[in-house]
């Protein structure tokens, strides 16, 4: 049994929810300047421009990249031989709650969804437990914007949909996005389990590595094979055109039930943040 | 070359402004969003007197971040517009004539804007790092209990948007993604 205190975790997710907020991850950096090269419509390559000289200053100076510095989406995995001594998600609401307050980020959670006061420190985050084997805890903060987040879509699509049915139900979401979840978009897709596993899913592979591919290569086709579909319809960064409408798309797949297939998407904007730390 | 506004913005200079055009405006915007809109369209339904002057005035929907010591404003981009469709055409009724936004809009937002005079314009989403420079000063005149909800008053220098809906309804998210889709056959 190792044992963490619940101060560490506190302070470890402190520095996360400000790192992940001021600076944006490398490998959707390198994304958006790859597109940057390879983008001709000359409006799109200036909001490209722009998006890499906004996270170059929010870098230098510390600063938020995005005033909307989310929902805090907490994903904790969890050694089954880790002994947290103390409250490990009080732990967590008061890292958000410390980052958040210190890092002069946004306090953008109401503590109810139709009285709608704000809980004026951002708190309570939103934690995912997974208990793996082993006597390590990783932390992964991804703060979520809600004009990604409201854009977002789940169906419950008949087997007999199939592949096609799953392709399309993509496209549409995208489509039907169209500017407001600020393009370039990462597109995280969760496929099988239950309504709610597939959802959880979606979110989940927002926080993989953009140049990581789903490891079961028919996946992995699909993954690259709708990034083009995406980049044909011609939204473009923030809509007014070009061929950056996306930068990637991570699908995550599981079993489900004989008589389902639940398809969930979860749109990220351009600010994909994450930040993981283990302990 | 970008056109430079200045503020107010009268209903003169909202017809000069045509869908697609860049735009520096410097002068005096306020934020609003989701609920301080609610709250300014109660005022009007009940005839009451409004905490700022929304003739000719640009709302800029935005929640900032916090400001540090010694800065005026934190990081400041636009905030999804749709959100506001049911409160704009309320306050366009009311004389204003500009919005600072991104995203689309809808048939009864632009058919107030064509009726009244007003123009839609966006700004970089996800670039508030960036656009916090061009805010100079930034006070908050009303609703402080809202936290980054609150309406503030800002002065702004070369703030960039581009023309996204004209008073006569022509809509860039619409023509610029057709343009390029056409030349990209």
């Amino acid at each position: 049994m190792r044992t963490i205190s619940a101060e560490k975790v506190t302070e470890v997710v402190r520095r996360l929810c400000i790192n992940a907020n001021c600076h944006l991850p490398q490998d959707v950096k390198d994304r958006i300047e790859s597109f940057h090269d390879a983008e001709k419509w000359p409006q799109a390559k200036e909001i490209l421009e722009r998006i890499m000289e906004n996270y170059q200053m929010a870098d230098e100076g510390d600063r938020p990249i995005c005033q909307d510095t989310g929902l805090a989406c907490v994903f904790v995995k969890i050694g089954q031989e880790v002994h947290v001594e103390g409250n490990l998600a009080e732990a967590i609401h008061e890292g958000v709650r410390q980052g958040y307050t210190d890092g002069y980020l946004r306090k953008s959670v109401v503590r109810d969804p139709l009285d709608r006061v704000n809980t004026g420190d951002n708190t309570p985050a939103m934690i995912y437990y997974d208990i793996v084997p082993g006597d390590k805890l990783e932390i992964t903060v991804a703060p979520k914007g809600a004009g990604s987040e409201n854009m977002s879509q789940i169906r419950m699509l008949k087997p007999s949909d199939g592949l096609q049915g799953v392709k399309d139900f993509i496209l549409w979401a995208v489509e039907n996005a169209g500017p407001n979840p600020c393009p370039p978009i990462v597109v995280g897709v969760g496929v099988g389990g239950t309504f709610d596993k597939a959802a959880f899913l979606a979110k989940k592979a927002l926080t993989r590595d953009l140049n990581e591919h789903n490891p079961d290569p028919f996946w992995a086709d699909l993954e690259k094979e709708m990034l083009e579909k995406i980049n044909e319809l011609g939204i473009g960064p923030q809509g007014l055109g070009g061929l950056t409408t996306a930068l990637a798309v991570n699908i995550e797949q599981m079993p489900t039930h004989i008589a389902a297939l639940p398809v969930a998407i979860n749109i990220n904007c351009h600010v994909a943040r994450h930040e993981k730390e283990v302990l | 070359m970008p056109i430079s506004i200045t503020t107010p913005l009268t209903r003169e200079k909202v017809r000069n402004l045509k869908s697609g055009d860049s735009c520096l405006i410097s002068g005096v915007i306020y934020t609003a969003r989701d609920a301080a809109h609610k709250r300014l369209c109660e005022l009007v339904a009940q005839g009451k007197e409004l905490p700022l002057d929304v003739k000719d005035s640009i709302i800029y929907f935005v929640g900032p971040t916090p400001a540090r010591p010694g800065e005026a404003i934190g990081s400041a981009g636009p905030t999804t517009s749709y959100r506001m469709d049911a409160y704009s055409p309320i306050l366009i009724a009311e004389g204003q004539t500009g919005m600072i936004g991104k995203g689309k809009r809808s048939p009864e937002v632009i058919a107030a804007m064509k009726e009244h005079g007003a123009v839609y314009f966006g700004a970089i989403g996800g670039c508030g790092a960036l656009l916090s420079n061009c805010i100079k000063k930034a006070e908050v005149i009303a609703y402080d209990d809202l936290g980054a909800e609150a309406i503030r008053r800002l002065e702004v220098e070369n703030f960039p948007v581009i023309v996204i809906i004209d008073s006569e309804g022509n809509n860039l998210y619409e023509t610029g993604r057709a343009a390029y889709l056409a030349q990209n056959k």
